[in-house]
């Protein structure tokens, strides 16, 4: 067991130590770019194949529920970054202040999420044999447009699912990275010297933060104004 | 290379940006722009995205390396992207059936 901010054999110096333990970090988010390209890519050929039916769905979701959410997530990674600059700098009390308030903040968004979930629940709009699409919002303009209604909104809810599911469970593993990290600096393991981790669940944050801002417009926005 | 460590102000004015954004893509969504409804958001998405990668996660301050690996992932997403609707979204252009 090497004790922190130990030279490992391999590398010249502790830079070029921290630097390699980014870079890894940046290769493995690499692999979640294109493992979350993929549901993009999967969500845009549908919405073209499907357009009304996926304009429609859009509409059903909580806009608001969805702005507040994007808030508080990138204020969410302004307070990791803090905590980033917190280890840097050796401050090892605002350090866990910064990780509390990230912590309370991802949790405040899954909590948001959770509800909206439940809204859908209520809705019967989660896709499967219950699904059932609002008949008061259908009106004969639209059922003309897209007589499989019922059908092609289940692609969309299912994407909705699929991708803001992967997204919530990457928001929870990352809380158990907080919770970690929080462990260590309360036992004062984080040193200007030595903070590799914070720095680099500080990336895996902002990626997961990343990931919102896209999801945001494209599954809540894109079709408001019809 | 030494660490760079960005002073706070400059991740208190990039979060100032972000929300502001979010603020201009809730608005922009409520207009009709026709097909730029979709250019739009996804411009604003992107700009976001950028100024987290280069700030919050210290891209602008990494080792050039560093930087390499980030912008062939991207490359190789768009390859993914470009490839695959080049096929699905041009299927419709010619009457071929099947």
């Amino acid at each position: 067991m090497h004790r922190t901010g130990e030279l490992y054999g391999q590398f010249q110096n502790l830079d070029q130590q921290r630097e390699t333990a980014s870079l890894g970090m940046w290769v493995f988010l690499i692999t979640e770019v294109m493992f979350f390209g993929g549901l993009f890519l999967t969500y845009t050929i549908n919405r073209s194949l499907y357009p009304v039916a996926f304009a429609e769905s859009s509409r059903e979701l909580d806009v608001r529920l969805g702005a507040v959410n994007t808030a508080v997530l990138i204020v969410s990674s302004l307070t990791m970054a803090l905590a980033v600059w917190a280890s840097q700098t050796g401050k090892r009390k605002q350090l866990i202040a910064f990780l509390l308030a990230t912590l309370a903040l991802g949790s405040v968004f899954l909590a948001i999420k959770s509800v909206e979930y439940a809204d859908k629940f209520h809705h019967h709009l989660i896709p499967g044999h219950n699904f059932h699409f609002p008949d008061s919002n259908i009106t004969p303009v639209l059922a003309r447009q897209e007589p499989n209604l019922n059908a092609h909104s289940q692609l969309f809810f299912s994407l909705y699912f699929g991708m803001t599911g992967l997204h919530a469970l990457h928001m929870v593993v990352g809380v158990g990275l907080l919770l970690f990290l929080l462990r260590q600096a309360l036992r004062g393991r984080y040193t200007p010297q030595y903070h590799s981790p914070v720095e680099i669940c500080g990336l895996y944050w902002h990626f997961v933060d990343i990931v919102w801002i896209y999801l945001f417009p494209l599954l809540y926005l894109i079709d408001r104004h019809r | 290379m030494p660490e760079h460590i960005v002073s706070k102000k400059v991740y208190y004015a990039i979060c100032a940006t972000l929300l502001l954004m979010t603020g201009a893509t809730y608005w922009a969504a409520t207009r009709d722009l026709g097909k730029f409804n979709i250019v739009v958001a996804l411009a604003i998405a992107t700009f976001k995205a950028t100024l987290v990668v280069l700030f919050f996660m210290h891209a602008r301050y990494s080792p050039r390396r560093t930087q390499l690996v980030i912008i062939s992932g991207i490359v190789w997403l768009a390859i993914l992207l470009a490839l695959t609707l080049t096929d699905y979204l041009t299927r419709a252009w010619l009457p071929i059936s099947g």
